[in-house]
């Protein structure tokens, strides 16, 4: 569920404009203005201030975002504002020239979008890169990451609840298997994570937990060094409980010295529209605070109004 | 008895292209004992006598009106059909039918635009509630699989920007990956699966013509030994060559 809150009446997309054109004016940013309009605005709103900005001041809104901000708080801004698949395209973008740290992102995008949204990014990709998104992950992946990713982000998952329990049983068994002789990434081991559909996968994962006594994941801890493995563990969890997994991102970006502020800006932007409801219980419950607390405690000044308002902190 | 007209229109309604049901239905719609005799006296096309002196109907007539009706039938059928149901069959029937067949999946794969692609892996979901990808993965086996895949679940950018340094370089790629096929299949090869199944169409023609001035072959011709991967760029880069070959006329009916 969604933690976006919006007024029950919404000014007219050319108000909007007017008040963050304002809010651009004299001496510095009103931020404020601008948090108060775009963190209280859903994805079909926001485009039509965008549409509207752009036509009545010749400009962008991005671009004199761009002008007028500077870093963290430009970036939530930005990435809040752009529509959820160009956003994605933009993060995956962005990922691929950050190689291979990066990796991650990619995987993320693939496995927690719907198929259907996730073929809307690859349409957004090719309208702003004028490419294809799985050339250039194929192209800046290399190795076992490639054999992952370029068939995660074109996969085009049945998204129907049917399962086959036979399949299932029988494909736990081939896991445990590959598992068993440490080869992850065997093209079984990849086809099972990369084609079925997420119900498929959660009976088959399910089965492997009750028929050979661990969770997969717990399996594939056998080398904690391993990148390959966590990646794998990561797609796995995204694919099947993907709250646990933004949890995860969050937990890590807020505790580490400093904050990583890359992914809580990605993690809240991408999410307030979709699961962060359900993301903050499982903070809450993992880490006994509050994840309003936490991010208060963590960032400051704009940056810290915008996150705490797209996480449905404070009044409408 | 039956009038000899009607015993010609009959002779004419069950023969050539087609069938037409309404002068078949007005005949052998009051059909009584004697009747039905004298049609089969009069139609010697599909009944004849045989040693103990009984009409019966030639074998071979019934398998045509069969085949008659069944026309028919599919003509019905697939004129209506939205372009992606019928792909996403023909990629179904294909598979079914094994590696003889899996030409057909490169062919959709690569002939098709990027939309009517994703048209038809949606219109398989409709029907087969399956993917077509995880259909594919887990039924062809070693060599092809990676590619059919990786094929079917392309969605090339359309637009007519091309790199010529890529394309150099990608076509030396290729040209390397032949030169080893001792070593390695090129169709196991990652590189050259990534190449044909991510990059764009226009893309791909450059990389064609590069491969042309520095092999002095066509990579068609190279890839003589190669089967699926000549259809894939023949069908990606001179899909006109691919059409005029003849193919297995009645795979669809």
């Amino acid at each position: 569920m969604a933690t976006l809150k919006v007024p029950t009446h919404v000014p007219a997309p050319s108000e909007d404009a007017e008040q963050l054109r304002k809010a651009f004016e004299g001496w510095g940013t009103n931020e404020q203005m601008i948090i108060d309009i775009l963190a209280h605005r859903n994805a079909a709103q926001r485009n039509l201030i965008r549409k509207t900005y752009g036509q009545t001041y010749g400009e962008d809104f991005l671009t004199s975002l761009d002008k007028e901000l500077s870093s963290d708080f430009e970036r939530a801004v930005l990435l809040f504002t752009l529509d959820p698949a160009e956003r994605d395209a933009y993060l995956a973008n962005e990922a691929t020239k950050r190689f291979p740290s990066s990796n991650w992102v990619i995987m993320e995008i693939a496995c927690t979008r719907s198929s259907h949204e996730l073929f809307n990014v690859r349409k957004a990709y090719h309208a702003r890169y004028k490419k294809s998104l799985e050339e250039d992950v194929a192209h800046h992946a290399t190795g076992d990451y490639r054999k992952l990713l370029v068939p995660l982000v074109s996969a085009f998952r049945y998204e129907g609840d049917e399962v086959n329990m036979t399949l299932a049983k029988s494909e736990a068994k081939i896991l445990h298997d590959k598992i068993s002789h440490k080869h992850y990434s065997d093209e079984e081991v990849i086809r099972i994570v990369t084609t079925r559909s997420k119900a498929q996968l959660n009976a088959t994962l399910n089965h492997y937990n009750t028929a050979f006594g661990n969770a997969i994941n717990k399996d594939l801890k056998a080398d904690p060094k391993d990148e390959f493995l966590k990646l794998l563990r990561a797609t796995i969890k995204c694919l099947t409980v993907p709250e646990k997994y933004f949890e995860k991102v969050l937990r890590q970006a807020i505790n580490r010295l400093g904050t990583d502020e890359w992914a809580l800006t990605r993690v809240v932007t991408t999410r307030a529209e979709v699961d962060m409801v359900r993301i903050k219980e499982e903070y809450q419950k993992r880490n006994s605070v509050t994840l309003e607390k936490a991010v208060a405690g963590d960032t400051s000044g704009d940056y810290e109004r915008m996150l705490l308002a797209l996480i449905g902190c404070g009044d409408v | 008895m039956a009038h000899p007209a009607e015993v010609e229109v009959l002779n004419k309604a069950l023969s050539g292209i087609g069938v037409d049901e309404k002068s078949i239905i007005s005949i052998l719609g009051k059909s009584h004992h004697e009747h039905q005799r004298s049609i089969r006296k009069g139609c010697s096309k599909f009944f004849f006598e045989d040693e103990r002196q009984f009409e019966r109907w030639d074998d071979t007539a019934i398998k045509n009106l069969k085949l008659e009706f069944k026309r028919f039938k599919d003509a019905v059928v697939y004129s209506l059909m939205h372009p992606w149901e019928r792909d996403a069959r023909l990629l179904k029937k294909a598979l079914k039918k094994g590696p003889q067949q899996y030409y057909v999946i490169v062919e959709i794969a690569c002939t098709r635009s990027s939309d009517q692609l994703l048209g038809a892996r949606k219109a398989y979901h409709s029907l087969y509630d399956r993917s077509i990808e995880e259909d594919l993965a887990a039924h062809v086996k070693a060599s092809e699989r990676k590619l059919l895949v990786a094929l079917v679940s392309a969605y090339r950018y359309e637009g007519p920007k091309v790199k010529e340094d890529t394309a150099k370089s990608e076509a030396k790629a290729l040209l390397n990956a032949i030169k080893n096929a001792d070593k390695r299949k090129p169709i196991e090869d990652e590189e050259v699966i990534t190449i044909l199944t991510t990059r764009s169409k226009p893309h791909l023609r450059e990389v064609y013509e590069q491969y042309k001035k520095i092999s002095g072959n066509t990579i068609t011709q190279d890839l003589e030994a190669e089967m699926f991967l000549r259809e894939t760029i023949e069908c990606l880069c001179t899909p006109h060559t691919y059409f005029t070959k003849v193919r297995s006329p009645n795979f669809l009916f």
